[in-house]
């Protein structure tokens, strides 16, 4: 799990998050993420073995609703804030080609 | 007593015999806002009108006989994470530069049912992510007590609101301390709730299982009147939890009879500065007065905290602000290729240091390969977190500690060593962690004039609890009477 972070691999992790980091930002990353998981790797010392995982701090499942219909935000509303719309739909740049 | 040094308990006394009104105490607030916030710099948007206009409205009602709701005329400062209909609501981030939410979160919604005035939106670390408010991208929040120095984080707008008496009262966001730490930092009272007992409903999302919304307050009565009007349960939040709300004012003055506080060994270890363990123990020392019993727990895995905590807030963090991808609301790139590029170069741009640092972080935790090793480990400990806290309060009622290992740190003294700020939160991670609730209250001061704060830590569910035992000190001591130079 130790193995040094290479810039190569943060650059990878970079574009799964779909972030566009500068050269200086992605030299500053592979230093502060390599210290930083440095630290985390402590986890490893403890035996989890027969311990489940804990997802949420109050386990509550299964959580239903009355299966009730009700108003949505009104579309001019949900637009509103939209970097680029044709004031129907929210407007993307071409993802298929013709 | 002037309006603005008064306490929550005294400025709802005086509203409600009509001695004051609340243009008054609006007002009044207002002007220290105007005064005092060019230095301190608490609050990205301030609406003097419409504060006015919602005093005015209070007023009438109360003259017209109306049943008045339990913030009757208070101002009260939001931290700007929390979605309020028609007012921008930024995050602190650029990202979110011109957002306006259609929709008032479900804390501002109980607020306004409460009659309370909202006075504004108060600066942070970028969607919460840091523990000195210096991760903000618009301005560097101060705090009033020494102005070279930090108010904490990520809360730290809405604290320093506090302690600089530009309101008597604020909301707070906790995810890994943000309120606790900067409360004590600021030296007034902040409680993080259970988790599901406020909903998060029109809460920016950041560490989804770890998100607590709170209130600030400069009495623990102010605490415990805004916690009761924003806490219950919430339909649209579904981790909201159907509880009963106990009235937390009424039992307020009640002290708890034979009250056993646990401390644990781990707490005060090396790096735990002197002036704040000296306040820790005098705070126990007053407990003790009081017929408390102090006994030694162990919280042995206390020491794994900031990893795990990193770990899943940052890997729920990563998940969660996906949805900045400069489509839907939030800034879009100017320059792009195609789809993907416009994502990369939006959020690119639109994120600050520690957001990108975070969201980068838990991709790679939740990547194929590194998921067991990492964010599964992660769970596995939260849990064995959880289980000490079990063990201890099968023996004691609460844990107090202290909030963080020393009083308010300089201003850009950790910001260029993310590990080092984030080990300021060592104690209290663990709570949100564990999914209990916590306080802090004033405690005492360094030699430098700096305010210390007291934690106390509960089970599930004992608000009530915390905060009767919180009152308990400050009902004994002065340190919620001091108020900083101007």
């Amino acid at each position: 799990m130790a193995e040094p972070l290479s810039l190569d691999k943060v650059q990878r992790v970079a574009n799964l998050a779909r972030l566009k980091l500068s050269t200086d930002e992605l030299q500053a990353m592979t230093t502060q993420l390599g210290r930083i998981l440095d630290y985390v790797d402590r986890l490893s010392e403890l035996d989890t073995e027969d311990v489940a995982p804990m997802a949420h701090a109050v386990e509550v499942s299964n959580v239903f609703r009355e299966d009730v219909v009700v108003d949505s935000l009104p579309r001019p509303e949900a637009l509103k804030n939209a970097p680029k719309t044709d004031g129907r739909f929210f407007l993307v740049p071409q993802v298929i080609e013709h | 007593m002037s309006i603005t040094g008064a306490t929550t308990t005294e400025l709802l006394e005086r509203l409600e015999r009509g001695d004051l009104t609340s243009v008054d105490v609006t007002s009044a607030y207002l002007d220290v806002i105007e005064k005092r916030d060019g230095q301190v710099k608490a609050f990205l948007l301030v609406d003097r009108e419409d504060a006015l206009r919602q005093a005015e409205a209070v007023d009438k009602k109360r003259k017209s006989g109306t049943a008045m709701g339990a913030l009757a005329g208070v101002p009260i400062a939001i931290k700007d994470v929390l979605c309020t209909k028609g007012v921008r609501t930024t995050c602190a981030s650029k990202i979110l530069e011109n957002f306006v939410p259609p929709y008032d979160a479900h804390v501002i919604e109980r607020l306004k049912a409460a009659d309370a005035v909202l006075v504004g939106k108060t600066n942070m670390d970028e969607f919460a992510m840091g523990s000195s408010t210096e991760n903000s991208a618009y301005q560097v929040t101060r705090n009033p007590w020494d102005l070279d120095r930090t108010p904490g984080g990520s809360s730290g707008g809405s604290a320093a609101a506090v302690a600089a008496a530009m309101s008597p009262v604020s909301i707070g966001t906790d995810t890994g301390g943000s309120i606790r730490m900067p409360a004590s930092y600021c030296g007034v009272v902040g409680l993080k709730p259970t988790y599901g007992r406020v909903s998060r409903y029109g809460l920016v999302a950041y560490g989804s299982s770890l998100d607590q919304v709170g209130p600030f307050a400069n009495d623990v009565r102010g605490a415990a009147v805004v916690l009761e009007a924003i806490a219950g349960h919430d339909p649209r939040d579904s981790t909201s939890l159907d509880e009963p709300v106990p009235s937390y004012t009424e039992s307020l003055e009640q002290p708890l009879r034979g009250l056993s506080i646990g401390i644990a060994k781990e707490h005060f270890v090396a790096g735990l500065d002197a002036e704040v363990e000296k306040a820790v123990r005098a705070a126990l020392d007053v407990y003790r007065s009081l017929g408390a019993e102090i006994r030694e727990v162990t919280l042995p895995h206390s020491e794994y905290a900031i990893a795990v905590y990193y770990l899943i807030a940052a890997s729920e963090a990563s998940s969660n602000l996906a949805r900045y991808d400069g489509v839907h609301y939030g800034h879009r790139a100017e320059k792009f290729n195609d789809l993907i590029d416009m994502y990369s170069a939006s959020r690119g741009e639109g994120f600050g240091a520690e957001v990108k640092r975070r969201i980068m972080l838990g991709t790679y935790a939740l990547s194929a390969g590194y998921y067991d090793a990492y964010y599964l480990k992660a769970l596995k400990v939260r849990r064995l977190i959880r289980q000490d806290f079990d063990k201890a309060f099968a023996d004691v009622d609460v844990i107090a500690s202290p909030v963080a290992p020393t009083a308010a740190f300089r201003i850009g003294e950790l910001v260029t060593d993310p590990l080092a700020m984030y080990l300021s939160d060592i104690y209290t991670i663990s709570a949100n962690l564990a999914g209990i609730p916590g306080i802090s209250v004033p405690a005492g001061m360094t030699t430098n004039g700096l305010p210390i704060g007291l934690q106390l830590l509960g089970p599930t569910f004992s608000e009530e609890r915390l905060l009767r035992a919180a009152r308990m000190l400050e009902k004994h001591t002065e340190w919620h009477k001091l108020r900083p130079p101007v």
